[in-house]
């Protein structure tokens, strides 16, 4: 891995404003989308972004691209700050780094071939020339599809193949980061481990950097290098992969593995009993709790003595590493294995 | 078959939906028996048939769908049933769950009032009865605050907990089998866990039968004892919850479960091993085995007859079922396929190519 990261997050804050429902439509308070969240992502590197719902993961996956600017916080990449390069040296920089979305279906234009939907991002940035058909269909190749398709619709393929033609675009341009919102969650688990497996050979063969972002777990664990888990806003703990599913430390980390079932009746039965399961839901990120944002959820809190607590109501934690090897945001860090 | 006493009983059942370009044949012969206090898993991919097999079971199917077969609750027939007998049963003996709460709920109504209605809807109870069973089932879900809770509308709770409403509402009249259609599918997992929680709950609460429909092979894995998978409106395997994970005897079932990626046991290196392909349409399904075309064992036979659900090879003996009871039934395991006997001992990357490329015709 090179020194210099390719992409540096740091202290990346999204507010979205909450409007009033009067004429003027005053602003009467701010939705807390992402709250401070710093990382680092390496070149051939898979950094996956977990979480629940409302977590922030997919508006941190936009706001690295520039897509929605951050309220504050810089994100770096290759050493240049998307905040300040202006719009001119954005666009080119857009070249390097590119996103595919969940849904196969409303990503492609469903009146657009899809050689012609592969092509658009070289018409705009006018790279198609003389032997852009050529460049079509060996990106069709690429992503594992006939490359004499390019000539048909969307509709003519199957949602594993529509999530392919998306990668193929994403592609076009030769970026070095690719955002990958959820790219298998909409596809069927047979057609899923396709799309998976694909993504682990174009990242071997063209040393791309993924940031992975996805609610499922298990798919994460498969494909990515490192894992930072999101609770409201806030990244919660990040490390190594093993690290954290094997010697996880943050009571919501353990409780989000242990929740997920696994496709194994007999460790399940097992599993089933053991199973940590935390109440209620996640607070409303207009107004997020106090001190540290879990513990209105948290089964540690409810084990704590009073004056122990203080600290998670008074204090926001540090994503610090505890002595338990990676950095988690809990005062009361313990690993607990939950596989 | 000796044991405990079928509740449901479900034979040759077809679900076919004219449509402009033709017959759509939905559901081609599927079959299965519940036992009391069973939970059959019924798993399969998107358009395997899996739904529309259970909305034919309740009688919720549009009138243009053709439906055909049997199905028995307690030896009463279900299939062509007139409306009063069939309004009975539904709700009141067989209940049901669905995947999205807001289309079981009305959001103009209090929730205790729509649990409410339900019991009263099958009980010769007082209003004011009613709303304290209501009350009741509430706290029986985990609701805090019941009471006050109960005068709150759907939007006022959180997806987990509606959910957990529609639980409520279904175990109101101690039904004898549940009917949950992925009910868990809209949901985070810590929300799931919850949901799955009420769901054991309301089983435990009621004695009732369970048929779950998933396509999470991991939700069905802890909590049935039996499952059916579907293929293009086939059931192509039936079985004990072990023998269908740890000994599958039809390829597509094998398939399925070298393609899930797994939390506990991840090498990187490790790839997974998808199905290349899609489904067959179900407008014109292939002659053979629907699974054929996506099959790497397929032989001649394969494309022209279409096997039947037989008796796989015996694999050593029967397994316990984990609520503990023996079931007759655990021990039988059915499988469509002309090679089942095959696939003994056969790991997924035996059987399929852990490729990346998928490249077949497309068009569905």
């Amino acid at each position: 891995m090179s020194p210099q990261p390719l992409l540096s997050v740091r202290n990346l804050v999204k507010h979205y404003p909450v409007r009033g429902k009067g004429l003027l439509r005053r602003t009467t308070g701010d939705v807390h989308a992402v709250c401070g969240v710093s990382f680092d992502l390496h070149r051939g590197e898979t950094l996956g972004l977990v979480g629940e719902s409302g977590c922030g993961k997919s508006t941190t996956g936009r706001a690295v691209l520039n897509l929605q600017p951050p309220t504050s916080g810089q994100v770096l990449f290759d050493g240049q700050d998307l905040g300040t390069i202006g719009a001119t040296r954005m666009r080119r920089l857009r070249q390097r780094m590119q996103i595919v979305f969940q849904d196969p279906y409303a990503s492609l234009d469903p009146r657009m071939t899809v050689g012609n939907a592969i092509a658009e991002p070289l018409r705009i940035h006018g790279t198609y020339g003389q032997d852009g058909s050529d460049r079509v269909r060996e990106l069709l190749g690429t992503v594992g599809l006939n490359p004499e398709h390019g000539n048909r619709y969307p509709h003519e393929f199957s949602g594993g193949q529509r999530q392919r033609v998306g990668i193929a675009r994403a592609l076009a341009m030769r970026p070095e980061l690719l955002v990958l919102d959820e790219p298998v969650s909409a596809l069927d688990v047979s057609i899923q481990a396709g799309v998976v497996n694909l993504l682990e050979d174009l990242q071997e063969q063209l040393g791309l950097a993924y940031l992975f972002v996805a609610h499922d777990l298990s798919v994460v664990r498969h494909i990515a290098h490192r894992v930072a888990v999101m609770y409201l806003g806030r990244v919660v703990e990040i490390g190594d992969r093993d690290a954290l599913f094997d010697r996880p430390a943050h009571p919501y980390t353990q409780a989000l593995i242990s929740a997920i079932p696994l496709p194994d009746p007999r460790r399940e039965r097992i599993r089933a009993r053991e199973r940590i399961v935390i109440g209620g839901d996640v607070p409303n990120p207009v107004n997020p709790p106090s001190g540290c944002r879990f513990r209105t959820r948290c089964p540690k809190f409810g084990q704590l003595t009073e004056a122990e607590r203080t600290a998670c109501v008074e204090q926001t934690p540090d994503l610090v590493d505890r002595g338990h090897g990676h950095p988690a945001a809990c005062h009361y860090a313990e690993v607990v294995a939950v596989v | 078959m000796t044991g405990r006493e079928t509740v449901l009983e479900v034979e040759n059942l077809t679900v076919s939906f004219p449509t402009d370009d033709g017959l759509v044949r939905a559901v081609r012969g599927v079959g299965y028996e519940l036992r009391r206090g069973e939970v059959l898993g019924i798993v399969g991919e998107s358009g395997s048939g899996k739904s529309v097999t259970s909305m034919a079971v309740m009688g919720l199917l549009p009138a243009s769908a053709k439906v055909g077969g049997s199905v028995r609750f307690r030896g009463q027939e279900l299939i062509g049933a007139p409306d009063k007998a069939m309004r009975a049963i539904r709700g009141g003996r067989i209940a049901m769950v669905f995947q999205d709460p807001m289309t079981s709920l009305n959001p103009v109504h209090p929730v205790g009032d729509q649990i409410a209605e339900a019991v009263r809807a099958h009980n010769d109870v007082s209003a004011s009865a009613a709303r304290e069973r209501a009350v009741e089932l509430l706290a029986m879900m985990q609701i805090p605050r019941p009471r006050e809770r109960a005068r709150d509308y759907p939007h006022e709770f959180s997806g987990g907990m509606r959910q957990r409403v529609v639980i409520a509402t279904a175990m109101a009249n101690d039904p004898d089998v549940i009917i949950a259609d992925e009910p868990t599918t809209a949901l985070d997992v810590t929300v799931q866990a919850q949901v799955l929680r009420a769901l054991e709950t309301a089983r435990a609460a009621t004695g009732a039968a369970m048929v779950l429909i998933t396509h999470d092979l991991g939700v069905v894995a802890g909590t049935a004892d039996r499952v059916l998978v579907m293929y293009a409106g086939r059931p192509v395997e039936l079985g004990g919850v072990d023998d269908i994970y740890y000994e599958p005897r039809m390829p597509y079932t094998l398939g399925l479960i070298g393609s899930l990626p797994r939390l506990d046991d991840a090498r990187r290196g490790d790839r997974l091993v998808p199905i290349t392909g899609s489904p067959p349409s179900l407008l014109e399904p292939p002659r053979g085995c629907p699974f054929a075309p996506r099959c790497p064992m397929r032989q001649e036979i394969c494309e022209t007859v279409e096997p039947e659900l037989l008796t796989a090879s015996a694999s050593g003996p029967p397994p316990a079922s984990p609520s503990g009871h023996l079931s007759a039934s655990a021990s039988d395991h059915l499988a469509a396929c002309h090679f089942s006997a095959d696939l003994e001992g056969r790991r997924p990357e035996d059987v399929f190519a852990p490729t990346s490329v998928d490249n077949a015709g497309g068009a569905r």
